[in-house]
């Protein structure tokens, strides 16, 4: 059994698996993105209570790990609603809740960090709430808040891995997989890990190119 | 403001040299030659104001004279200490020698007090009591006391700059270095500095002073010495310099700062 | 909807979750404060101006940075094994934890040392200060307030982490949660208690922060850099 599995082929199964991590981690940064963008626009709002309902939501999911989210989506919502989620649907929710909640810290993050007179100074040439961000304050808070969104899907890549905990067959799953079969532990992680390495290493060193480069301009 | 105490005998006789660098010769690791064999003699209880264009070399001058830079030839003598790469004789020497910095350099984690005690403690192990009033005594003398309990932030910074006089002046050093204490201060706070060096040159301090103020230096100093491009210049009297410059480099750079 | 919550399970079975808790709170301790060693010396060898000692660091810190700390448990839970190294999987969970908390820490610490201007030390050292007390007495505590916000955050991270130890059957928060789901079948209410201990201990390490900052790093507030 185990010599059917030569180097190559755990190389090739472990490649196909991967497909489905870059899938679920573009699912998940471009939903969490969307989510994200609507709970960081309710955390500077001007209503206290639409500001207090996204700090509990990203008090909650920044608090609590990964995987119990997966688990309360794949689990807690079956039981509750009744109905099945497949692991890829319930992965997708969790990465979602949990990419979105990252994501609006960093972003509110970004806006906060530009001088209050900004604000004040689009509020005395007379724009309205929405023109002031759209045409001052947005423009210049994504400036700010590429690197560490760059570096934040590092994580979210990472963060997919969990998925095979529910069972959704994606690289570190069929790297168990493989793994319970041939029993060539070292070899099937470290290539597994090779692999996340080639997805994650070129968007740390541009996110950090990007900081860098912000960093030379401030000075 | 009040006379400061110096350590030692407080007047000096002319004979004695409380600095004698001979022919110093330093390049940076870049191959940069900043010193090309500068000799200088600081007599006890004068006051040498050190003048020259930015980049001639004046900071990294004074600061081998506590070894915060190494120099490659000639040699440095302080207070009859020869000045080597061994760390015995640089230890002796910086107990001798206090510096204040341009960027003042005070401790932002310690109180104004502590600032100015935490060298005698730690360095000297002298006991906390007495330190204390040391320091209660330095403060009152550059003006600070009542901001004793603050840190160095909340201060202005001609008054950080008074703080830092005092924290050197704690150690009871014999020679005291200043670089350009005044040059990061707002206008009208050179002058709360320069009282409290002046006062301190008043009490027979040896000091040698990198500043390109002209009141204190007509006013202060013994001697003037002008160096440019790492090279000693000129090594005159205030009233010779300012008014009968020997060279064209001396009288290009006067025409710049008196306009 | 018409799913009726029930808590009772929670009551009747709270010791399981303390248990748990207390195992998270003891794994996450041990590693990180072995993580925070190996991120000093770390942070030294990147510092240290030696090339070959940067570059290693620096390898480890980038290695374990882009790969899922789920990969590099199983790695170290059923690899190391096949190098002969015995490890049950507390201990397993402890090495990969701190190795990981190692490297996240190595960067910070690096920011925190170099984050302190030449001038403070130049100054200890016209002061006469030798390199052990200017460490002590002139660096530590500026570098320490400097980083500490990036390391309570990498803390909270880390202990956020120890759930994924579950998966090699350490007896974690998680594995209570998991142990009673698979008998009792009230899901979400078990997942969702486990999350409000994850919150708690969260909560407990920013109150803790808080306080540290307001009892020793007060002068942060006026130096501006
Ligand atoms: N660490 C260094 N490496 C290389 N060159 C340096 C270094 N520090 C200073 N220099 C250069 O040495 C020259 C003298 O510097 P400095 O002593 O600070 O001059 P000054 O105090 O008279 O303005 C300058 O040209 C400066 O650029
Ligand atoms: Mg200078």
């Amino acid at each position: 059994m185990s010599d059917e599995f030569t180097l190559g082929r755990i190389f090739i199964n472990l490649l196909i698996a991967t497909k489905w991590t870059i899938i679920l981690s573009i699912i998940a940064f471009v939903f969490g993105g969307i989510a994200g963008f609507l709970i960081m626009m309710m955390r500077i709002s001007p209503i206290k209570p639409i500001r207090f309902l996204s700090w509990v939501y990203v008090e909650f999911f920044e608090g609590t790990p990964l995987l119990l989210q997966l688990f309360l989506a794949f689990f807690g919502v079956s039981v509750v609603f009744g109905i099945n989620l497949s692991p890829l649907v319930a992965a997708t929710i969790a990465l979602t809740a949990f990419t979105s909640a990252f994501l609006a810290d960093i972003w509110r993050g970004a806006v906060e960090a530009l001088p209050k007179g900004q604000w004040e100074a689009s509020s005395a040439l007379g724009f309205g709430y929405f023109k002031k961000l759209r045409y001052i304050i947005l423009p210049q808070a994504v400036k700010l808040a590429i690197a560490p969104t760059v570096g934040f899907l590092v994580q979210v890549i990472k963060g997919t891995s969990l998925a095979s905990v529910i069972g959704f067959t994606e690289l570190s799953r069929a790297a168990s997989q493989i793994n319970n079969v041939t029993l060539k532990a070292l070899l099937v992680f470290a290539l597994a890990g090779a692999i996340y390495f080639l997805l994650c290493y070129p968007l740390s060193l541009w996110s950090q190119r990007v900081e860098q480069r912000l960093n030379q301009q401030a000075h | 403001m009040t006379q400061f105490e110096t350590s030692g005998s407080s007047v000096a006789t002319a004979t004695e040299a409380a600095i004698v660098a001979r022919d110093v010769e330093k390049w940076y690791s870049n191959g940069f030659h900043v010193l090309k064999g500068v000799s200088l003699t600081v007599n006890k209880g004068e006051v040498v104001v050190l003048m020259g264009p930015s980049g001639s070399g004046k900071s990294t001058f004074i600061r081998t004279f506590n070894a915060l830079e190494p120099f490659q030839k000639g040699s440095i003598e302080v207070d009859g200490i020869l000045l080597t790469p061994k760390l015995k004789n640089v230890d002796a020497i910086r107990r001798e020698v206090g510096m204040v910095f341009q960027q003042f350099n005070l401790f932002p984690h310690l109180t104004v007090f502590e600032n100015v005690s935490i060298a005698p403690i730690q360095v000297r192990n002298m006991p906390k009591a007495k330190a204390d009033e040391i320091t209660t005594q330095l403060l009152e003398r550059v003006g600070i006391l009542h901001q004793a309990k603050k840190y160095p932030g909340q201060l202005s910074g001609g008054q950080q700059q008074r703080v830092a006089i005092a924290r050197a002046l704690a150690m009871q050093p014999k020679i005291m270095l200043f670089d350009e204490p005044t040059s990061a201060l707002d206008p009208e706070m050179v002058r709360e500095v320069l009282d409290v060096m002046r006062s301190l040159a008043s009490s027979g301090m040896t000091m040698v002073c990198v500043t390109h103020e002209v009141g204190f230096a007509r006013e202060v100093a013994d001697r003037i010495i002008f160096l440019a491009d790492g090279l000693l210049v000129e090594d005159t009297t205030p009233a010779e310099f300012f008014n009968n410059p020997k060279s064209d480099r001396t009288r290009k750079f006067l025409s710049q700062i008196l306009h | 909807m018409g799913y009726a919550f029930d808590f009772s399970v929670i009551r009747d079975n709270i010791g399981l979750f303390v248990a748990g808790a207390l195992l998270t709170f003891r794994v996450s301790l041990i590693a990180i404060a072995f993580g925070l060693i190996l991120g000093i010396i770390g942070a030294l060898f990147r510092t240290s101006g030696n090339r070959i000692l940067n570059a290693v660091t620096l390898a480890y810190v980038e290695v374990i940075r882009n790969t899922p700390f789920l990969i590099q448990l199983f790695f170290i839970f059923f690899g190391l094994p096949k190098l002969g190294i015995r490890l049950n999987a507390e201990q397993a969970a402890i090495l990969s934890l701190a190795i990981n908390f190692g490297a996240y820490s190595t960067e910070i610490v690096r920011a925190g040392v170099e984050s302190i201007p030449k001038g403070q030390i130049e100054a200890a050292m016209a002061l006469g200060f030798k390199p052990l007390k200017i460490f002590r007495y002139i660096i530590l505590t500026p570098a320490l307030s400097n980083i500490y916000t990036a390391l309570t955050g990498q803390v909270i991270l880390a202990v956020l982490f120890t759930s994924v130890v579950s998966q090699i059957a350490t007896e974690d928060l998680t594995f209570a949660g998991d142990f009673l789901n698979s008998r009792t079948f009230r899901s979400f209410e078990i997942y969702f208690t486990v999350c409000l201990f994850y919150l708690a201990i969260v909560w407990i390490i920013k109150g803790f922060a808080y306080w540290i900052e307001r009892r020793f790093f007060e002068f942060a507030k006026y130096s501006r850099r």
